[in-house]
């Protein structure tokens, strides 16, 4: 076994699919000669030369529009948006385009483009460098959003994005790049759009997904010590949600904590609630809660430890759980 | 694709910037100024077809807004006054080019070949679209003012990365100059030097807005400088003149030079859409005044000065468009919607997770709406 980082795997599963098909491009802002600003493009440029992996002018929604085109063509675009914050700008292709163009040309025009973008806080980074705007994604009908928690799922979520043929979001938990694991590359995992047991366990269900898997982990195992055993789901996938093994989970445990960083008010979080409540109702031994971001704007770097979810938070709100 | 531009040899500005006057070629008498700059090298069977797809679009134009006060579409933009600007400039394109249209590129259908009864469910609603864009390499219409020349600039760098001589062309319009994406795609086309041509049709109004609030600049034209390619203006009204440069851009391109911008200095004739009134915002006079310079009377006048127009073969036309205009009339009038179940059809290539309890719903909605109508 060898220790990787969740970049490196990013990395490598890059490099993988772009030795596998020639159709695969990859770009954006700083992604060719710089490697991107987190290093996860690395060295493809030096692998697969400046007409396959190129930067881009500094223009996300130039980045998105013309990956549309690209994919229209023939290709299979992967973009880079460098940060969650600077996604904006491409929100209309995103939304009017990316996501519908498929519906509306009645499946005769498919867009198999993989968007790669950084996400979510606890860098200490300056404003619009650290938010989860995850549900905009996942609340448009014709995207698919995932995000990989593991350093096996970096690259095997990534292998099995750019192989889709269905524009899909890859929300790359940014805090996490430099988290090491012994995975042996290439590595397969679990299907694209399921959602997994990192952590089985009889008392509470802990469903969380991207950066916050890692800290409902380190909940779980500070939980023992009060006697609690909770189960990690790592949700993998925003859309669709595998809603069957998050009721399987509940009908076990028959309570629930979701977690994520991104804001409470339609969070991915309530979806949730609404979708277990709906169909394990009578399993269900306490309301759903939620352990997550505040409705505020993310803080600037010195409060984000106050805004942010940790172990103590999802820790009180397995305790309220239980208090039912 | 890929490589920087060499700021070490920018362009001359004077290279790229517009000539002073728009090229004119036919006057208003039909009388025709050859310019060595812009041949038209159209045989007479080339130079008819030009008369016949301006003949066509106009009478299925006209059959659309027909269509919408019949309440048969829910509303329909109409390209009336456009004609030249648009025929003249698809037809410079070859068959393997593209056309990345906005909402009201009739003209560019039809001489592509666009079934234009497919191309118009659109305004009736039965569906979003319904041409094959793959058919006749012609994109979906785009509603998002100027989105689509992204779409253009991204494919024709595809192209470009393939050394397949494809050629692509966004239309937009004067409105759409004011919007970022043009914009981030002139910037893109500039720097990979994809070849794309941004063909605006400037026809004075953005619904109600006219020109003057949306730039400040010399003419559209000018802008192209910015973005280190050609800036050509021409008499969109004159289809000769407007089918010359856009081929003189399209070869251009092709021959890896480059994007290039095309103004073409048209008129709307008809209101932006049946649901706007043009007598808010603009006179009557106003209006009679850009008919004058009416695109399909003025190149009427030149085919039947040079003798290439006769009895036969307007009747010949006129059949063409009203067949044309039948067939779409046919394929709209009346058409139904089709089976709701399709609003899950197309969505995902792979579309497991996303529906299924959703699906069974509207199956479940349309078997109790169907024992009531039973």
């Amino acid at each position: 076994m060898s220790t990787t980082t969740l970049a490196q795997a990013i990395n490598r599963g890059l490099h993988d699919a772009m030795g596998a098909d020639d159709r695969v491009l990859m770009f954006g802002e700083d992604v060719g000669a710089l490697g991107g600003v987190f290093r996860v493009t690395d060295r493809l440029q030096e692998a697969y030369g400046s007409d396959r992996v190129y930067d881009t002018p500094l223009a996300e929604s130039g980045i998105l529009g013309t990956a549309i085109g690209l994919a229209m063509y023939g290709m299979r675009p992967v973009c880079e948006m460098q940060f969650d914050g600077f996604a904006y700008p491409a929100f209309e292709q995103f939304t009017s385009h990316l996501a519908k163009m498929r519906n509306r040309s009645r499946g005769r025009v498919t867009l198999p483009v993989t968007v790669r973008i950084p996400f979510g806080g606890g860098i200490g980074a300056v404003e619009h460098h650290s938010e989860s705007p995850e549900t905009y994604w996942a609340h448009t009908a014709g995207l698919k959003v995932v995000s990989p928690a593991t350093v096996a799922d970096g690259y095997a979520m990534t292998r099995a994005a750019i192989a889709a043929d269905d524009p899909i979001v890859v929300l790359e938990p940014k805090r996490r790049y430099w988290m090491k694991d012994d995975v042996d590359l290439p590595v397969t995992t679990e299907p694209l759009h399921k959602a997994v047991v990192r952590r089985p366990g009889d008392d509470v269900t802990v469903v969380a997904y991207g950066p916050m898997v890692r800290t409902a982990m380190e909940a779980a195992a500070a939980g023992e010590d009060e006697g609690w055993s909770l189960e990690v789901i790592d949700l993998r996938s925003l859309s669709p949600i595998d809603t069957d093994t998050l009721v399987a989970s509940v009908q076990k445990t028959g309570r629930m904590i979701v977690v994520h960083e991104a804001a409470q008010t339609l969070g991915i979080g309530s979806e949730i609630a609404a979708r277990v409540q709906q169909e394990a109702f009578y399993h269900l031994e306490a309301p759903i809660l939620r352990a997550t971001g505040f409705d505020t704007p993310y803080p600037p770097a010195m409060l984000e430890s106050f805004f942010l979810p940790d172990v103590d938070r999802i820790l009180d709100r397995v305790e309220e759980s239980l208090s039912y | 694709m890929g490589e920087r531009s060499s700021r070490a040899d920018p362009p001359d500005p004077n290279d790229l910037l517009p000539p002073p006057e728009p090229v004119h070629l036919l006057d208003p008498d039909g009388t025709l100024h050859e310019d060595p700059d812009h041949p038209v090298d159209l045989d007479d069977d080339q130079l008819r077809l030009l008369y016949r797809h301006m003949v066509v679009t106009r009478r299925v134009d006209r059959e659309a807004i027909n269509l919408q006060r019949q309440g048969q579409l829910g509303v329909y933009a109409s390209l009336l006054g456009q004609e030249a600007a648009q025929v003249g400039g698809a037809f410079a394109l070859a068959e393997q080019d593209w056309v990345f249209p906005s909402y009201r590129e009739l003209g560019a259908a039809v001489t592509r070949g666009v079934d234009t009864g497919k191309l118009l469910h659109l305004f009736r609603g039965t569906w979003l679209s319904d041409h094959d864009p793959y058919e006749h390499q012609f994109a979906l219409y785009a509603i998002p003012i100027g989105t689509q020349a992204l779409h253009a600039t991204g494919f024709a760098m595809g192209a470009r990365l393939d050394d397949n001589p494809i050629v692509t062309m966004a239309y937009f319009g004067d409105g759409a100059t004011s919007e970022g994406d043009p914009h981030e795609a002139m910037t893109f086309a500039g720097v990979f030097k994809a070849p794309v041509v941004f063909f605006v049709q400037n026809n004075q109004w953005a619904i109600s807005v006219p020109l003057d609030r949306q730039t400040a600049a010399p003419t559209l034209a000018h802008k192209a400088v910015g973005y280190g390619m050609p800036g050509y203006h021409c008499d969109g009204n004159d289809v000769l003149a407007t089918y010359a440069v856009t081929r003189r851009a399209v070869e251009r391109a092709r021959s890896g030079e480059g994007p290039a911008f095309i103004e073409a200095l048209t008129y709307r004739m008809e209101a932006h859409t049946t649901s706007d009134d043009p007598t808010r915002y603009r006179t009557k006079e106003e209006e009679e005044e850009a008919g004058k310079t009416d695109p399909i009377a003025r190149y009427r006048r030149f085919l039947t000065n040079e003798g290439l127009l006769d009895d036969d073969v307007e009747e010949q036309v006129e059949a063409e468009a009203k067949a044309e205009a039948t067939r779409m009339r046919d394929e709209i009038y009346e058409a139904p919607h089709g089976d709701p179940m399709e609003l899950f059809e197309h969505v995902y290539v792979d579309d497991t997770g996303h529906f299924e309890r959703q699906k069974v719903q509207l199956a479940a909605e349309l078997a109790a709406a169907g024992e009531v109508e039973g």
